[in-house]
């Protein structure tokens, strides 16, 4: 009988483990399963360029190697529970779907804050119907306040500016991106962005949000500052989505505790016939230490769709048991906002402790340097984009080789 | 095998350089530049990579 693999999660890391299944050689039946409606298509532009444009399916979707035309995808339709002994999961409305082998990656969602308000009146933007509602609401002229000065909040604060609404950023820490950047470049785009136009209220929380049928009309900080507002983005960072395989014993405190390999550690040892990929992974990456990580940056879901693809046939007894070698992807990520180019590699937020400038000038284009026991752990560049290549190499060099 | 890129879409982010390095360069002020536009198959799975890879999905292999 032919082999089934049943993905969960039709984003990149959906796309990327079913194009890669086969690539290693999986002849049997894929079948993908998401709940949102749209076919794979890239997330990074809903909050940057994508957000300033014509935004539509058709704009972001991604290409699909021909090796998976003979996918189904089953869109619209959402996994609700798993038996991982009994290898079965639940859809929403009750139906069961067998597989060999499964394949989770079900991403993250959007956070959002308690707030005395209705969430009509705050937008997110993970999906692209989310982004496709907030761009119809930001007209020029408007007043937007976005909550969350992280990367999200200032790619949509940077979109927001550029098609003409006054902006304002509340966050309760004292720098806008402390926590991944540190304080200096953190200031540096502050002081960019209030360039722009953008104000910023950093130390304040929300303390009520005020409006009527229409939407809402005005915030209140916890210092007493009233805005007047047209718009309101959460932007307040995300949760990973894996209520839905509860009950099998893994442990899915942040994300879901993988080996090496990407296969779930169960009560007795990793599970062969399971394997997790992108966002929702917390795996280990021999670059750094032993430390498993979830890492939500635009490269890890198709790292680790490679990786775990052939992890998961050999689990499953599709391919043979070789050896494979260490699995040590190199994070990376980008942040666009005007016309500022932000690139990162390996983890900054590792050498947050020892920040040193290697390269040009801050208030030009930069190169941000962070080191953990006096190896460079991470890099951020600030434009000098012809540089991405030995700055990566430098990292991947000063690890120590195992 | 040919690769072709949509210089209109791409934005230098330099990942295909990373990935494909015998493939796709840059000059010297971060330019995307092909290298080999017809490269052997022997390429093949990096240059897949770097279509994999590419931020803006700019880049596509033509048979």
């Amino acid at each position: 009988m032919t082999a089934r693999i049943v993905v969960v999660g039709a984003g990149l890391g959906g796309l990327r483990a079913a194009e890669q299944l086969r690539a290693a050689g999986f002849a049997g039946e894929i079948v993908v399963v998401g709940d949102e409606t749209h076919l794979p298509y890239n997330r990074p532009p809903l909050s940057k360029e994508g957000l300033a444009g014509d935004l539509s399916h058709e704009t972001v979707a991604f290409r699909r190697k021909a090796s998976v035309d003979d996918v189904t995808w089953r869109l619209g339709e959402t996994v609700v529970s798993a038996d991982l002994a009994g290898r079965t999961v639940t859809l929403a409305d009750g139906s069961e779907l067998a597989y060999d082998g499964l394949v989770a990656t079900t991403g993250v969602s959007a956070r959002r804050l308690p707030l005395d308000a209705p969430l009509e009146w705050r937008h997110v933007v993970r999906t692209l119907d989310d982004a496709s509602r907030l761009r119809a609401d930001l007209v020029p002229g408007c007043s937007v306040l976005v909550i969350g000065a992280g990367f999200i909040g200032c790619e949509v604060a940077a979109t927001a500016r550029i098609l003409g609404c006054s902006v304002d950023v509340v966050d309760p820490l004292p720098v806008p991106l402390i926590r991944p950047l540190g304080v200096d470049l953190g200031v540096e785009l502050q002081h960019r962005h209030e360039a722009q136009g953008v104000r910023f209220h950093l130390g304040p929380t929300i303390a009520r949000l005020d409006g009527d049928e229409t939407g809402p009309h005005q915030v209140t900080l916890d210092d007493g500052t009233e805005i007047a507002v047209d718009v309101v983005v959460e932007a307040v960072g995300s949760a990973p989505n894996v209520a839905w395989l509860a009950g099998n014993g893994l442990d899915l405190t942040d994300g879901v505790r993988c080996d090496e390999g990407l296969r779930p550690i169960g009560p007795d040892g990793p599970i062969a016939s399971v394997v997790v990929v992108g966002d929702i992974a917390r795996f280990p990456n021999v670059l750094f230490d032993e430390v498993p990580r979830r890492v939500e940056h635009w490269n890890i879901p198709t790292e680790t769709a490679k990786r775990a693809a052939r992890t998961l046939l050999q689990g499953i007894d599709e391919s043979p048991a070789d050896e494979l070698p260490p699995f040590k992807p190199m994070p990376a990520f980008w942040s666009d906002q005007y016309e500022m180019r932000l690139q990162s590699f390996g983890l900054p937020g590792l050498g947050g402790d020892d920040i040193r400038l290697l390269e040009g000038d801050l208030s030009d284009e930069a190169v941000m340097g962070y080191h953990r026991d006096g190896v460079l752990v991470g890099v951020v560049m600030l434009g000098l984009t012809r540089r991405s290549v030995h700055y990566r190499d430098l990292i991947a060099a000063a690890t120590p080789v195992d | 095998m040919k690769v072709v890129v949509d210089l209109a879409v791409c934005r230098d982010h330099g990942q295909c350089c990373i990935a494909a390095p015998e493939v796709f360069g840059q000059d010297s002020g971060g330019t995307l530049v092909v290298l080999v536009e017809e490269p052997d198959d022997s390429l093949r799975d990096k240059v897949e990579e770097a279509a994999d890879v590419c931020p803006l999905q700019a880049i596509t292999i033509e048979d």
